[in-house]
């Protein structure tokens, strides 16, 4: 694969044809704050939180090639507070009480929630109160706490070769729908399928291991989200 | 070569006009653009709402293959082959967005596409595709008739040609008008016949919401853009209530894919309520500004870009309608406390003491 390089954050950096923004940045060290996206899965665009701006334009990092001739600002204040108001609206469009939550620590939504420094809630609560749909012997899912990140569709349908998860309705009213009417159960997920585990909420969870890791011995207890991929810079 | 004939902007109704008076000129312009861009396959995606016009097109389609104007050897010239189908829409308005657009003709769920890549390198079923509106392709069969120069000479510098606006409101004569770009709001005002106007939205309600001092402006591209709706507001119509009612539009036909759009678009109403009915603040239009400004930047595709515009545009060329209705605290809480508590008490049997300051 052919290499070139592009400015990020001010500094020259590699990346190799066909790379993403936040990959090639992924490789540079340069964390850009994401949600939807997942390593091992294709771009979704959902999030919206790994906004940059590339010469001077608000662009998706995860969805967006990298090229030449760009100039790529990923830490500004103004991208900043733009992620930080998304979170936020994420917050309200579901109902999330993390002191009872099974991945608080874990959470990646609340883990960014720290990052950006969200505090005191200021919009309009929309929670909808959809029950939650434990049939499934292992997994249960709670949409109150799903961010609509379509990480478990691509999952399912990518890595599983299933299709057990999808997208339905349209603006708020939107949802994630089963391949089945009579709840999880019903659909062909497994336990040890990719998608099962993949949420980067507590909206899809594994049964009888919430607890396992005793809250403040999380991942995020120890280090905040995206010092893994900064780490490697040194 | 497809043409976006999906014409849902709130107001606008000038391809209707194209489609039942004259859509010889824009077959003729598919046509010409098949031809210059190399392709033999034409698409009209016609929005949901047009099917009555569907078997008179079909009957203009049919003439057009007996005359030889589509299908193989167009006008006997060898290898010149394009034909036109018709592909009805199913009601969404985001399909008028391009890549949608591919996607609800393809037979799938009306939502935009990642891009890059455009539908230029990739678009219907995966080929090259040249999408354009009926207007455009219609100017295309004009030019090439009467020429670029007589096209060149009209409208301003950097908006050539004329522009088809489709005028409705509170004015004596609604309707669709052919007017050369660079027409002032104010001439177009005299035009239809509103000389009371308090506001005109140019541009639909993704567009700008125009106030008189701003009357002066002029409809093109370098000033007032428009795909063609116009509408006209008199004295008497509420303004916050017709942002409330755009904003509630594009919450409804938010695709919901991304995050910003599909949740900004319903808080911003939901806040816009709260101002209506005496509940907003200062901080309000504050936050609400920040969130129209993420919105806008951050959303995936033109719905929820433009969506925050009758929001932000008001906000800025007519504030009061906002401040003569925010409430005189500096602090009103979201929270109604005696309804909250209203299921303790029954489960507990006696009543809370609320202390009213
Ligand atoms: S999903 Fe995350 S943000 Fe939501 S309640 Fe659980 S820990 Fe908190
Ligand atoms: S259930 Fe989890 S993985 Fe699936 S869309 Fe919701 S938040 Fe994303
Ligand atoms: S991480 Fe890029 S849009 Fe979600």
């Amino acid at each position: 694969m052919k290499k070139f390089t592009f400015v990020l954050n001010g500094r020259d950096v590699e990346a190799l044809e066909g790379q993403s923004i936040l990959e090639a940045a992924d490789g540079a060290g340069v964390y850009i704050p994401r949600l939807c996206y997942h390593k091992d899965l294709l771009p979704g665009g959902h999030c919206r939180v790994c906004s940059v701006k590339v010469n001077g334009k608000v662009a998706n990092a995860c969805t967006m090639p990298a090229a030449d001739w760009m100039v790529v600002d990923t830490d500004t204040e103004e991208l900043n507070e733009y992620r930080r108001l998304i979170i936020e609206l994420l917050f309200v469009e579901g109902n999330h009480f993390c002191p009872i939550c099974e991945k608080s620590g874990d959470c990646e939504l609340q883990a960014l929630a720290y990052k950006f420094g969200m505090t005191a809630p200021l919009w309009p609560t929309l929670s909808k109160n959809p029950p939650v749909d434990a049939s499934h012997p292992d997994v249960f899912i709670d949409r109150n706490r799903c961010v609509l990140c379509g990480r478990c569709v691509r999952a399912s349908r990518e890595r599983d070769g299933k299709s057990v998860f999808g997208l339905e309705g349209r603006g708020i009213r939107t949802r994630i729908a089963l391949d089945s009417l009579d709840g999880l159960g019903m659909t062909a997920l497994g336990r040890n399928d990719a998608a099962a585990t993949i949420c980067p909420t507590g909206s899809l969870v594994l049964k009888r291991v919430g607890f396992t890791t005793p809250y403040g011995a999380r991942a995020y207890d120890k280090a905040p989200i995206g010092s893994e991929i900064e780490k490697k810079e040194e | 070569m497809v043409c976006n004939a999906d014409e849902g902007e709130p107001g606008t109704f000038k391809d209707r006009v194209v489609f039942t008076e004259v859509p010889d000129l824009l077959f003729e312009g598919m046509t010409v653009a098949g031809y210059a861009v190399g392709a033999s396959e034409g698409i009209v995606y016609l929005r949901a709402e047009y099917e009555y016009l569907l078997p008179g097109l079909l009957e203009v389609l049919d003439r057009r293959r007996r005359l030889g104007l589509l299908g193989r050897n167009i006008c006997g010239k060898e290898g010149f082959d394009f034909d036109v189908r018709i592909q009805m829409g199913a009601g969404s308005y985001v399909c008028g967005e391009e890549s949608s657009l591919l996607e609800s003709a393809e037979g799938r769920r009306g939502a935009p596409r990642t891009r890059p890549p455009f539908p230029v390198t990739r678009g219907y079923r995966n080929q090259p595709t040249a999408l354009n509106n009926a207007e455009t392709l219609c100017c295309a069969a004009r030019i090439l008739a009467k020429g670029a120069d007589w096209f060149a000479a009209q409208g301003t510098r950097d908006s050539t040609g004329t522009k088809l606006l489709s005028v409705s409101g509170d004015c004596a004569r609604p309707g669709t008008y052919e007017v050369e770009f660079g027409l002032s709001v104010n001439k177009l005002l005299a035009l239809v016949g509103a000389d009371e106007a308090a506001a005109v939205q140019v541009g639909g309600p993704s567009g700008t919401c125009v106030a008189p001092k701003d009357f002066g402006r002029k409809i093109c591209y370098e000033d007032l853009s428009t795909g063609g709706s116009v509408m006209v507001f008199g004295p008497g119509r509420d303004m916050l209530e017709v942002v409330r009612d755009f904003t509630e539009f594009f919450a409804e036909e938010s695709c919901g894919w991304c995050a910003p759009c599909r949740v900004g678009t319903e808080v911003l109403l939901r806040m816009l309520d709260e101002i209506r009915d005496g509940r907003g603040t200062q901080d309000h239009l504050y936050r609400m500004m920040q969130l129209g400004d993420t919105v806008k930047a951050c959303s995936r595709c033109g719905l929820g870009q433009t969506a925050v515009n009758p929001f932000l545009t008001t906000l800025r060329n007519m504030r009061d309608i906002y401040t003569e209705r925010l409430s005189a605290h500096e602090y009103v809480p979201r929270l109604d406390l005696k309804k909250a508590v209203a299921f303790s008490e029954e489960l507990a049997g006696h009543r809370s003491e609320v202390k009213e300051e």
